[in-house]
């Protein structure tokens, strides 16, 4: 570390030292959710309004059951961090805390109770 | 002696409400709102997930609810909502490349957004 100047060790990772990750990880995530998104709108779409059996069907099938578990996790990453980040920008102090932690762990809790849901559904 | 020192009127920094809203404003805060609004749809769509899978009574009445008046509207807006930012964020990678940031380049991607997002809205509804 002693080898490296200071402006190295700084350079490229912003005021908080972890811009970056944030910066990359929605480029990341909203490629894959550009690509996953359509199909993902047109099934559940189609299975929205539908009956029991039929909505069972569906989501027992792999690619339907498949896809939305990966909008499920991505999507809520995606929007943990930019309600984050919308927080950062708006609030300070202990609300700025407690809304933080209540984003990441109502992120969570959605992609856990979906998780669970389309388990059910298809095994 | 009593010649205390008034404070220095310096001009202000315009803020929001001086400027004329401009289209590269209004689409970024608009990108902004439509990303965390989503989370409703994404609420209404979780639990009407976990309804189907916790049996046919509770799907019914949870399925009710997310077909009723107020699920389709909260739905629809929902579509609206995740193709602006669909396209907002497209938007943003390009920004992100470096191209499309002159003024009238960036303008005409805004009202791209927005007239944009309608148009897949209507087409994702007829799909569908």
């Amino acid at each position: 570390m002693r080898y490296l100047t200071d402006r190295k060790r700084a350079i490229g990772r912003g005021a908080s030292g972890t811009g970056t990750e944030h910066h990359w990880y929605m480029t990341v995530s909203a490629v894959g959710l550009a690509v996953m998104v359509p199909t993902f709108l047109i099934i559940f779409g189609k299975a929205l309004g539908q009956g029991y059996a039929e909505v069972h069907a569906t989501f027992a099938r792999p690619l339907p059951a498949i896809l939305t578990a990966m909008v499920l996790v991505v999507g809520l990453n995606h929007f943990r961090r930019g309600a984050q980040l919308m927080i950062e920008d708006y609030t300070r102090g202990v609300s700025r805390k407690i809304a933080v932690i209540f984003v990441i762990t109502f992120s969570y809790f959605l992609m856990a109770c979906g998780l669970f849901a389309l388990a059910k559904i298809a095994l | 002696m009593a010649d205390v020192k008034q404070p220095v009127e310096r001009p202000l920094s315009p803020h929001l409400q001086i400027y004329r809203p401009q289209m590269t404003a209004i689409s970024s805060i608009l990108s902004r709102i439509t990303g965390n609004a989503l989370i409703v749809g994404v609420v209404l769509a979780v639990w009407w997930l976990l309804a189907a899978a916790s049996g046919p009574n509770y799907f019914a009445y949870v399925n009710a609810v997310a077909t009723s008046w107020f699920g389709d509207l909260v739905f629809a807006l929902s579509l609206l909502a995740v193709w602006y930012h669909y396209l907002a964020g497209l938007r943003h990678l390009w920004f992100d490349a470096g191209k499309g940031l002159e003024v009238e380049t960036a303008e005409l991607l805004g009202w791209g957004c927005i007239i944009g997002s309608v148009v897949l809205t209507a087409i994702t509804i007829v799909l569908i």
